[in-house]
């Protein structure tokens, strides 16, 4: 059945696993079954093929050198930069797109930038119970210096944000934090909807696609937010850098965030004119190899097509439901939408009540790598009523035999707690 | 490489599955002190009692993992009714032996055996530690020494917190 899916969709997982060198690994005398990918993706052989031929041949420092080399390396790094907008649709890929050394970097900058001239004592913040730390508290810290206030949308017990309230909620707030994905549940968020709500009611909307922009088609013209944020290393990439998409028109009056070289036109002693869109918000030299491995990343990604992705996810997370619900009944407790449309590939669990860190614990003897913890998410972790949770996430390299391998790596778990 | 029965030991399993003095102490008088595992979420509960200079009492409250649950059972038997003084050399022992490098520890090969013997061993009188030292394989899984040291490092601030209250033990 879920054959066919993937022939219906072309995507062949099996030849496409041999360009994930990591992934030929055994772990413990098993075969490596890599089950996080929603912490740090992969890379395949492409991508780091492209960061070390870029090394080997044309490596300068960028926006400096006249000498052919590093005219070739800008010109290479602000290639990337517009095969990074493409790929989510930036109506304005070489202004919109800023580099970031990562998806917490990029929202620290929208609350930095937009939020200490748009954010004043008195005023409101609507953020989700399901954000990922990295989009609460840059926004706390603000707060904090800003005397602001924080509301929150919250969760139904299937892990799907309560919007009957929207209207109410977002009356008078000034910005709506949001996660296009979470990390934990899976949950895919109506963001488009939300927006809407929140641009009539004046405020700004922050996405954070860290989860999202790897696994989904991503439209940035019509996803509804107006700032983006996301990592390479959770899209193929490498670590390192990380991406802020913007509305120009937002971008262009906000000052810099960190000051320095790049980010100038001019520096006397009286004062600095800040450099134009997107530089501006580079300050210092740039993830330079890193950016060329992550228009690397997204060529692959395109040459795959996200939506035989998301297709090939949606088969591989109804797999893995029906497999867990199967062998173990009622000892297992998946969170978030029950529903495999609704949701990402990205599978927390309980497992009687033996600790997650018990449990990857053992299924780490079987070579089996999920995480455990609150996967920096505490505010959901305390409304789920737990400390930590187990977590399986699934990427494009994913076939049913890993689902498998999960399986009897936590029958083998359950076992062995008796 | 590092066997799973290294880490989990039958009276590491005995302890997670029953574990010693469990609850909280009515506090005060008892001394409450709350320890957190930043990476993995969990929380334990120490509230402890000091009289003459002694551990009088203990429980241990919270939730976590098998051997951050097991670590704060045997530590509770271990020190109750001891002297503070004790208690402290029973802490450092115990935390030394959760950052000795695995290659120095017991059951390695015999040239590693006599290193230990000659050089840690005397510093670390791991025999003093009894049914502790079924611990001492978690140092071979580096990411759950926290685990295994949460419940010490919170009594050692508990001890601190009492001793700031009413003077050092023996004093
Ligand atoms: C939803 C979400 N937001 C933000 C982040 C932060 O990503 P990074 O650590 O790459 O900045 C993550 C990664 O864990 C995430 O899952």
């Amino acid at each position: 059945m879920a054959d066919l899916i993937d022939v219906a969709h072309g995507l062949d997982v099996e030849t496409l696993r041999k360009d994930f060198p990591l992934l030929a690994q055994e772990v413990n005398g098993h075969p490596i079954t890599y089950l996080d990918s929603a912490a740090s993706s992969q890379r395949p052989h492409q991508v780091l093929d492209a960061m070390r031929e870029y090394d080997e041949t044309t490596h300068a420092n960028v926006h400096r050198g006249v000498y052919r080399i590093a005219e070739e390396a800008t010109h290479r790094f602000e290639a990337a930069r517009v095969a990074v907008g493409r790929f989510i649709g930036a109506p304005n890929p070489s202004r919109e797109i800023l580099f970031s050394k990562n998806a917490t970097e990029g929202l620290n900058l929208v609350a930095n930038t937009w939020g200490r001239t748009h954010l004043h004592p008195g005023d409101s913040i609507l953020l989700t119970e399901m954000e990922h730390h990295a989009n609460i508290v840059p926004w706390q810290m603000l707060a904090e210096e800003r005397e602001l206030s924080i509301r929150w949308i919250p969760i139904d017990d299937d892990g799907a944000l309560i919007l009957d309230d929207l209207e109410r909620l977002v009356d008078g707030v000034k910005l709506v934090g949001i996660t296009c994905m979470s990390n934990v549940l899976g949950t895919l968020n109506p963001v488009g909807d939300i927006a809407r709500v929140a641009h009539a009611a004046g405020a700004v909307v922050v996405a954070d696609g860290a989860q999202s922009v790897p696994h989904l088609p991503t439209d940035v013209s019509t996803l509804g937010c107006d700032f983006l944020a996301f990592s390479a290393h959770k899209m193929l990439g490498p670590t390192g850098i990380g991406v802020l998409w913007g509305r120009d028109e937002l971008l262009t009056p906000l000052p810099p965030f960190l000051g320095g070289g790049e980010m100038i036109l001019d520096v006397r002693k009286e004062g600095f004119t800040p450099n134009d869109l997107p530089w501006r918000f580079e300050a210092g030299t740039p993830p330079i190899t890193e950016a060329i491995g992550l228009g690397a990343a997204v060529e692959y990604l395109q040459a795959i097509g996200m939506e035989s992705i998301r297709a090939h996810e949606i088969s591989l997370t109804t797999y893995a439901m029906n497999t867990l619900a199967e062998r173990f009944g009622d000892d297992i407790r998946i969170f978030g939408p029950k529903d495999p449309i609704q949701r990402g590939g990205v599978l927390s669990f309980a497992y009687r009540d033996i600790h997650p860190h018990d449990v990857s614990q053992i299924l780490d003897q079987y070579g089996v790598c999920v995480r455990a913890g609150h996967h920096c998410a505490k505010p959901l972790m305390r409304r789920l009523g737990v400390n930590a949770t187990a977590r399986a996430s699934f990427a494009l390299y994913n076939n049913e035999s890993d689902v498998d391998a999960l399986a009897d790596a936590l029958a083998e778990t359950g076992a062995f707690f008796g | 490489m590092a066997g799973l029965e290294d880490l989990y030991r039958e009276i590491i399993l005995d302890h997670y599955r029953s574990p010693r003095n469990r609850g909280e102490l009515p506090s005060p008088p008892a001394q409450r002190v709350e320890g957190f595992n930043p990476l993995c979420g969990d929380e334990i509960v120490v509230t402890l009692e000091v009289n003459d200079g002694s551990v009088s009492d203990i429980k241990i409250g919270g939730t976590g993992c098998s051997i951050s649950q097991s670590s704060a059972s045997l530590m509770s038997a271990a020190v109750k009714g001891k002297p503070v003084t004790e208690v402290r050399d029973l802490i450092r022992t115990f935390k030394g032996m959760m950052s000795i490098h695995e290659s120095t520890l017991p059951g390695k090969d015999s040239q590693d055996e006599a290193d230990t013997e000659a050089g840690e061993a005397q510093l670390l009188d791991v025999d003093s530690l009894g049914e502790l030292a079924a611990l001492q394989g978690v140092v071979k899984f580096p990411v759950r020494i926290k685990c295994a040291t949460l419940s010490w490092n919170t009594l050692a601030q508990g001890l601190d917190e009492a001793e700031s209250e009413t003077g050092p033990a023996g004093a």
